[in-house]
């Protein structure tokens, strides 16, 4: 056991870190399909855009660049969430499809703008952190503190969502968004700062992964598919479901393809059919959407 | 009830609904006639509409009729199109026979995927659709010994009405059998549709849980209208082959799906010659305008797909006038039980 654990140490801290990207991206996708009941397919581009900052700002490896990459593409997200949320408004009450061919034509639009600004070859960036430490043979550092920054991340969100007011409004908007505005809730602000904040996570996670995956146009539908995949396990509109399913998926992503090559394009979505078989609303889902 | 369908039946035959007809028996003679006076190239372009409409049909079948939106639709169209790909190129190349195999191909894998989405709804069946056609999609990607990896099948054997006839190589005698095959396809899916089969799908459309209290099988329903849109599917994906001779994992993928869903959004939900429309408005944008104005065919069809969810909340179908559709059908059952 500890030799096989030894012996696959490196895939398996790969898969955490790739988890802990997946969880930024997809717990806005979750929290706002849970609060604004929109499907958003154009959750990757918000994803690209924090990559394409990162490699204008950082791709030289500079702390100073990334970190204000890290600033801008909190900003870019925000805005981009904020510009989805009034251009969705008008789809409230119609069904899902609608809302998800009009983010996917979004999606279809930003991939071309970014291929005409900055060309279709994917750019590399540097880490910010250079070195390694010595786990199986050598392990870079970056991938650690992105491991610790997710950690971080996933802790604060569920506090900020399980015990602050705003995440209290957050969850009751979730569970049924009309009591919540019998209540006197301005709903309109509980749904703009979800999109708001689940949209500056994204570029944030773009930021964060830009090292890892680099920039390039087409990068949005590849992220995309995997936190639709994390929020379908981890069950729609719950934190905790997002980060067991982005844990999940990063193991998948990362050891699964490690030991089974041969199998890898049907892992992922096998482990979704499997999930979805045997708790249609995901692992911590509580409704049935 | 009686009394709106006695007012509607004289207005139908003192002359409303006479120039669709006309309109229709038009369009018809067009079709026919094209050959005639147009280029290969014209003719080529139509019958992919022909063919896309057709697949567009299947899958309103699934969204329109019975409400199930799926959004991997185009794997059931990619394993009709490499089964008849494969079937021309080692087996036979007589045209019934692919589409046969293709449609029964077609049909089978989309019940054995059924068996696992018919359990969920709503966005998890979107989801689930979509995680299907991406594993067809690298399916036809890795398993190269069989369809030819990225670089696809290419050089598939022209058609073949006959084991004994000629091969048909002429643009204008393809186009015919692709708009025989394409009208039967859609008197097939239109007796689908007005059939009892297809008023329960409807009914489970608009209430899947009046319908499993009525006594419906609603999981049968869902796999049986899911095992009928795949036959379609494959049957077009077939046709397709048949006019590219040509055929490559991005038939199978993602976009293809979403294409025809957009489609089935331009259309109207559950409009059968709007699925033919729109299949022409998005083919002739994706092929004809895209190249045009430099390659930006993607950019024009997300502009599309924005376009249409906002201007045409009901679809084209929703554009022609009240009074030349049909009467809205009194509410399903008489006991008021809503």
């Amino acid at each position: 056991m500890t030799e096989w654990l030894s012996g696959n140490l490196v895939s398996i801290l790969n898969g955490v870190a790739l988890g802990c990207l997946l969880f930024a991206l997809a717990v806005g996708l979750s929290l706002v399909f849970g609060v604004l009941d929109v499907l958003n397919l154009a959750h990757g581009s918000l994803f690209v855009a924090g990559a394409y900052a990162a490699w204008r700002l950082a791709d030289d490896g500079s702390l100073a660049g990334f970190g204000l990459a890290v600033v801008l593409a909190a900003a870019i997200g925000g805005a981009g969430g904020l510009l989805l949320t009034v251009a969705t408004r008008p789809l409230a009450g119609r069904s899902h499809l609608d809302q998800a061919l009009l983010t996917l034509g979004i999606a279809l639009v930003v991939t071309e703008l970014v291929q005409s600004w900055f060309g279709r070859d994917p750019h590399g960036v540097l880490p910010p952190l250079a070195g390694s430490v010595e786990i199986g043979g050598g392990y870079p550092i970056y991938r650690l503190a992105l491991i610790a920054v997710g950690v971080a991340l996933a802790f604060a969100v569920d506090r900020a969502v399980e015990r602050t007011r705003a995440g209290a409004l957050v969850r009751a908007t979730v569970c049924d968004a009309d009591m919540v505005a019998a209540m006197g809730v301005n709903t309109l602000l509980v749904r703009s700062g979800a999109f708001i904040v689940g949209g500056a996570l994204a570029s944030v996670a773009g930021v964060l992964g830009a090292p890892l995956l680099g920039a390039s146009p087409h990068l949005d539908a590849q992220v995309l598919l995997l936190a639709l995949v994390v929020v379908v396990i981890g069950g729609l509109g719950s934190v905790r479901g997002a980060l067991l399913g982005a844990l999940l998926i990063g193991q998948v992503q990362s050891l699964g393809v490690a030991l089974a090559p041969r199998q890898a394009p049907f892992l992922l979505f096998g482990a979704m059919a499997i999930v979805l078989v045997l708790r249609p609303a995901g692992l911590m889902g509580t409704r049935h959407a | 009830m009686p009394r709106g369908r006695q007012v509607k039946l004289p207005r139908l035959f003192a002359g409303r609904s006479v120039p669709i007809y006309l309109v229709a028996l038009g369009v018809v003679v067009w079709l026919v006639a094209l050959p005639f006076g147009s280029s290969g190239y014209t003719v080529g372009v139509v019958g992919r509409i022909l063919t896309f409409g057709l697949f567009v049909a299947s899958l309103d079948l699934l969204v329109g009729i019975a409400g199930l939106p799926s959004l991997g639709h185009g794997a059931f169209f990619g394993i009709g199109a490499y089964a008849a790909a494969l079937l021309a190129q080692d087996v036979t190349a007589v045209g019934p026979a692919q589409l046969a195999v293709a449609g029964a191909i077609g049909a089978a894998a989309a019940g054995v995927t059924g068996l696992v989405t018919i359990r969920s709804r709503g966005i998890y069946f979107v989801m689930l659709t979509l995680a299907i056609g991406e594993v067809a999609r690298q399916l036809a990607d890795s398993w190269t010994s069989l369809t030819g990896g990225a670089n696809g099948l290419a050089g598939v054997p022209p058609l073949q009405l006959f084991p004994w006839g000629g091969e048909i190589v002429i643009a204008g005698h393809i186009y015919w059998y692709v708009l025989a095959v394409t009208a039967l396809g859609y008197g097939l899916l239109a007796v689908v549709r007005a059939s009892a089969f297809g008023q329960a799908l409807k009914g489970m459309r608009d209430n899947e849980d009046r319908m499993r209290a009525l006594g419906y099988s609603v999981t049968g329903l869902k796999l049986a209208v899911l095992v009928v849109a795949g036959g379609f599917a494959g049957v077009a994906g077939s046709l397709w082959v048949t006019q590219l001779r040509f055929v490559s994992p991005a038939d199978v993928g993602f976009a293809t799906s979403a294409i025809a869903l957009l489609c089935v959004v331009i259309a109207g939900r559950g409009s059968l010659w709007g699925s033919f429309v729109a299949a022409a408005v998005v083919i002739v944008v994706r092929d004809e305008l895209g190249t045009v104005i430099g390659g930006r065919g993607p950019l024009v069809l997300g502009l599309t797909f924005i376009a249409a969810v906002y201007l045409l909340p009901r679809g084209l179908a929703g554009l022609v006038p009240s009074v030349l559709r049909q009467p809205p059908k009194p509410a399903l059952g008489t006991g008021g039980a809503q």
